[in-house]
């Protein structure tokens, strides 16, 4: 009997980044862009979905892993939306093989955009990579002007931020300077568009730059 | 509560280990950043009941655990975030994020064969 050390240094995410990288090339095959969308519960990633989808004029596909919203799949199915749902069995994000299961049963008949609506949460979400193309981030103005001292990962990982909800900044002591300087350090060039779903403010914006992003 | 089917792999990765060795795991060290999303104490917690009846059953689970640090863009040196600011504790420059404090890995294992 003896002892033995043995290095291993495996990398714990390697078997999610790997089927993240083969859904990325199932759906790209397809002709279909992916595009995460993070946020915390109520920051408005339904509304937003609804904003972007109308303006796009792509076609569009939504999968809602949030936990909270077969409501969701319900009011985007009624607009129209081809919307699926995947059971998330109370998970506190999306991982690749979820994701993987979920695009496997859907049919993508044209080329586009699929919207895939994580868990609203903004910690564990911005750890796994699901196979998407780019990262949505959506922050509310009510979630406060430290959420990217509080989650930086979050900020740091994401493509694209949209502050939702400026419709309240009247009402609400919303910090923007402190905001920006918290997501500048941590993603110096991330585009930031403000966005209002009661009015559609700022969707014009977010959509033109995400159709250009993913040439579609 | 999403560390279950990580402690999965983990036990399975040791387990791997002492097959190929012909032995058994008294240990395996674990390199969790804080911004890894994983939490050790969850991990701990699981894996005991995982490794119940394979290899790594009784196995020591070591977590180092690594605080996230930025990289100052005016100085160049490693710092600790303080909260709610991005500066340089030396030199009062901008921090950016680095990968020091988002790793999740086995290091390595330690086996006992005959
Ligand atoms: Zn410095």
């Amino acid at each position: 009997m003896h002892m033995v050390k043995k290095d291993v240094m495996t990398d714990i995410y390697a078997e999610n980044d790997h089927i993240a990288d083969h859904v990325n090339g199932y759906l790209s095959e397809k002709g279909i862009y992916t595009v995460n969308v993070m946020g915390a519960p109520g920051a408005g990633k339904t509304t937003t979905l609804e904003q972007l989808i109308k303006r796009l004029g792509v076609r569009c596909y939504v999968v809602e892993g949030d936990i909270e919203s077969d409501i969701d799949t319900e009011r985007l199915r009624k607009e129209g939306i081809n919307a699926s749902q995947i059971n998330t069995f109370g998970a506190c994000h999306l991982d690749a093989p979820l994701l993987h299961n979920a695009v496997h049963a859907m049919t993508f008949d044209e080329q586009g955009i699929l919207f895939v609506e994580n868990v609203g949460n903004l910690v564990c979400p911005a750890e796994f990579s699901i196979g998407e193309d780019i990262k949505l981030l959506q922050v509310s103005t009510a979630d406060g002007s430290d959420k990217p001292y509080k989650y930086p990962l979050a900020f740091e990982k994401a493509n694209v931020i949209l502050l939702s909800k400026t419709d309240l900044l009247p009402y609400l002591d919303f910090d923007e300077e402190f905001f920006m300087k918290g997501v500048r350090h941590l993603n110096p060039n991330v585009p930031v568009f403000k966005v209002c779903g009661k009015t559609g403010e700022g969707y014009d914006e977010a959509a033109k730059w995400l159709k250009e992003r993913s040439g579609k | 509560m999403h560390e279950y089917p990580i402690t999965l792999r983990i036990v399975e990765i040791a387990n791997q280990q002492a097959n190929e060795a012909n032995g058994r795991v008294t240990g395996i060290h674990l390199v969790v950043g804080d911004e890894s999303g994983f939490i050790g104490e969850s991990i701990q917690m699981y894996f005991d009941v995982i490794a119940e009846g394979t290899p790594c059953e009784g196995a020591s689970l070591s977590i180092e655990r690594v605080r996230p640090k930025l990289q100052c863009t005016a100085c160049g040196r490693y710092f600790e975030r303080r909260p709610f600011s991005f500066s340089c504790p030396f030199c009062g420059g901008d921090g950016r994020p680095t990968k020091i404090g988002k790793e999740f890995y086995i290091k390595d294992v330690e086996l006992e064969v005959d």
